[in-house]
């Protein structure tokens, strides 16, 4: 008799009818969105703060340099001594006081100083220093005597336009795409197995506690539970992911529209940089680029690749957190055994994030996406930079069989080990009911 | 009589520990027969074995003239010790999806479940939570979703735990009319005076081994040891009690009698009839009290696994 459906059936209902399961769903998006509206909101007050700055420049090299933006207006100071302007700086609460000395451009450049009550911005002191030190290296080329014009002109923009060997262009914003793409799905992969993984093994544990398992598997195969579960389960974690995905989407747009808070591009100094980057034709050419370097991407390879290694590498890990449900009697005790399980999971993030960036088709990476427990993750990673047919067959077919060993081991130990009460067991133990 | 149930040689082991060894048992059809023994003896895994929760490593299990296969599952309803129910479901789903996994199809099941909430007056719970019900509500839950699909054969693992005397006296009353419709009962429990009550049959088990087995009136006869428990009253007693221990087996007595007078308990040789003894008795003294003992299904439990 064939129960999967009606197994499966109510392993969803129950997971979804669950009051926290319901409020999980739908608060946290809220919760995050607060977050993040909060973090934004704070960035765009700490960057809406106006500073002057008084410059003292007593070299007069340097009057043409600092231009007022939105947030510091620059205040020329002439004629007054240091001490004279350090006091006036001070009543007059200014951020602080840039002192440029007098003589040649060395002596010039030594005696750059800035006063101020607190210690000042490492951003704001970079940007100060930058200006000064451009405009004196002008000022050191003209007096050797090189033209300003010439060098201007000497300057050459390099971007390597990369090509594989049977054609395919890519550039540099390609690469980011392909690593984001690899990143979020191996990121995701990871996330859904710890979340949704815990969630099988406690309604593995519930029903060990209430004493239910008996009668089922009076009716029912042990593995059929178990794969009932497990299959019961992750719809109800799909069901919650798109919940999420959906809700996330719709309480941005409302935040962004209603608070005025661009939750994207939150700080204002990305901002203004993003606005000069998008005015030169440089940045415009390198947008197109990436535009078709997406429509460039292995699509149908990458999308039919996820869903596999994706219920691959899911089914593979919470097969062994049944497992570990079954084993022991509650929560406290399944420590010991989460480890083992962990491990290789953290392993294949840490792996994919380290050596695919560094090069998606080196050794570690390559033997990396065929060990079944680490595969999911990093092969998901280097499928975009394109990974022979063959390699993504072979890890595949390596990675259903051992779901099939692994299955078979977890069935084993389930099927023994929902019906041991009472003590913890151990490795040993455990070894050993696998020859019941 | 037909056997329902036969199992034979059935051993099982866990590791190096022999849980079941050779164990034979016949379950006649229509009988109530109880599986006794003390703790940890075994009873637990033959009746997994019988629910094919656990397979055999040795010897095999028929049912109804059949190998044990999956599709028996239908046809037993197990009550096991170690029982409980989602405590977050609510009851009426949870009884149908019970009652599904057994293989009844749904409108089946609501038919059914229908005629047993009103037989025991609790419809009003079919929306309640498990958590919501008292222990002995819950396990009436549990009784009915076990005898739903009208399975051949009912294993009742300590089924009177967790209930007051009432509702254990319902229970006890509602296994003894599916006996009557036909269906043949296992009874597995610690409790021998509803052994007594109810089994006619038995079988003892005891570390591992099946040790007695057989109806239990015919164990009776066989562990009975002539004795019989005599109470009179005469004058001159001191001389009475010597006259009969000087022809019989005469062991102190005590049992409740209006009379304040001689107990005995007086053993005659099987080929001896009782009323010899009577008539010697009668010669001598009035007889009050005048009783075969005959062992009860606690002294053979005692006594038998004492020996082993």
């Amino acid at each position: 008799m064939n129960h999967l459906p009606l197994i499966i059936k109510r392993e969803y209902l129950n997971k979804v009818r669950n009051k926290s399961f319901i409020v999980m769903t739908f608060v946290s998006p809220l919760i995050m969105v607060a977050l993040i509206s909060v973090v934004a909101y704070l960035a765009q007050l700490n960057n809406d703060k106006k500073r002057t700055i008084s410059i003292l420049d007593e070299s007069g090299l340097l009057t043409e340099v600092f231009t007022n933006t939105d947030n510091t207006t620059y205040n020329y100071l002439n004629g007054i001594s240091l001490e004279k302007a350090k006091t006036f700086v001070k009543e007059e609460e200014h951020y602080g006081l840039l002192y440029v000395g007098r003589g040649d451009l060395d002596e010039v450049a030594a005696s750059v100083s800035f006063y101020s009550e607190d210690s000042p911005s490492l951003t704001i002191i970079s940007g100060l220093e930058g200006k000064i030190e451009q405009k004196l290296r002008e000022l050191k080329l003209i007096s050797n005597g090189l033209d300003q014009q010439k060098i201007e002109d000497s300057r050459a923009n390099i971007s390597i336009n990369q090509e594989s060997f049977d054609g395919q262009k890519s550039s540099k914003i390609d690469n980011i795409f392909k690593l984001a793409f690899g990143g979020i799905a191996g990121y995701l992969l990871f996330m859904f197995i710890i979340i949704y993984g815990n969630m099988i093994m406690r309604s593995v544990i519930e029903e060990k506690t209430s004493r239910i398992i008996e009668v089922i598997i009076s009716s029912v195969k042990p593995i059929q539970l178990m794969m009932g579960k497990i299959v019961g389960t992750s719809l109800a974690g799909v069901t919650q992911f798109a919940i999420w995905i959906i809700l996330l989407g719709i309480l941005t747009t409302i935040v962004s529209l209603v608070f005025g808070i661009d939750l994207m591009a939150a700080q204002g100094q990305q901002q203004e940089f993003i606005q000069t980057a998008m005015e030169s034709p440089r940045i415009e050419n390198e947008i197109n680029l990436a535009v078709q370097s997406f429509q460039n991407l292995p699509l149908a390879n990458l999308i039919i690749a996820f869903l596999l290694f994706f219920i691959g590498g899911y089914l593979l890990y919470s097969s062994l957190y049944a497992a570990v449900g079954a084993a022991v009697d509650n929560e406290t005790d399944t420590q010991q055994f989460m480890l083992p399980i962990l491990m290789p999971l953290i392993l294949a993030v840490y792996v994919g994030v380290f050596t695919v960036i560094d090069d998606p088709h080196g050794t570690v990476s390559t033997v990396f996406s065929f060990i079944p427990f680490t595969s999911p993750v990093v092969m998901l990673m280097r499928i975009p930079f394109g990974v022979p047919l063959w390699q993504q067959l072979i890890s595949l077919l390596l990675l259903v069989g051992t779901f099939v060993v692994t299955v078979w081991f977890a069935a084993k130990i389930y099927r023994v080990g929902i019906l041991m009460y009472g003590k913890k067991p151990t490795y040993k133990e455990i070894f050993k009911w696998l020859k019941y | 009589m037909n056997k329902l149930l036969v199992a034979e040689s059935v051993s099982k082991n866990f590791g190096k520990f022999r849980a079941l060894n050779n164990v034979s048992i016949a379950v006649p059809q229509g009988s109530i027969f109880g599986l006794l023994g003390p703790n940890g003896a075994g009873k637990t895994t033959l009746i997994r074995i019988i629910n094919q929760i656990t397979l055999p490593d040795e010897g095999r299990v028929i049912l109804d003239g059949q190998a044990l296969k999956p599709e028996h599952i239908k046809d037993i309803g197990y009550l096991p010790e170690e029982r409980g129910l989602y405590k977050s479901m609510k009851v009426g789903e949870q009884a149908l999806y019970l009652a599904q996994l057994k293989g009844m199809s749904k409108s089946e099941a609501k038919t059914q479940l229908k005629y047993w909430f009103d037989k025991f007056e609790i419809g009003s719970w079919w929306n309640k939570k498990i958590q919501e019900l008292s222990k002995g509500q819950a396990q009436k839950i549990q009784f009915i979703v076990t005898v739903l699909h009208r399975p051949k054969l009912l294993i009742f693992d300590e089924p009177f735990s967790g209930f007051d005397p009432i509702n254990a006296n319902i229970i006890k009353d509602e296994i003894l009319k599916l006996r009557a419709d036909g269906a043949t009962v296992i009874f597995s429990t610690h409790r021998m005076e509803s052994v007594e009550e109810l089994c006619d049959h038995i079988a003892l088990i005891h570390k591992s081994n099946k040790i007695l087995d057989g109806n239990l009136i015919d164990i009776k006869r066989q562990f009975k040891s002539n004795t019989f428990e005599v109470g009179l009253q005469s004058q001159n007693s001191e001389t009475v009690i010597a006259e009969i221990k000087e022809k019989f087996d005469v062991l102190p007595a005590s049992f409740k009698n209006v009379y304040d007078d001689i107990k005995l308990n007086v053993r005659i040789t099987p080929e001896t009839s009782p009323n010899e003894l009577l008539s010697f008795l009668t010669a001598k003294a009035e007889v009050h009290h005048f009783v075969e003992v005959i062992p009860s299904a606690n002294d053979i439990f005692i006594q038998t696994v004492k020996n082993n």
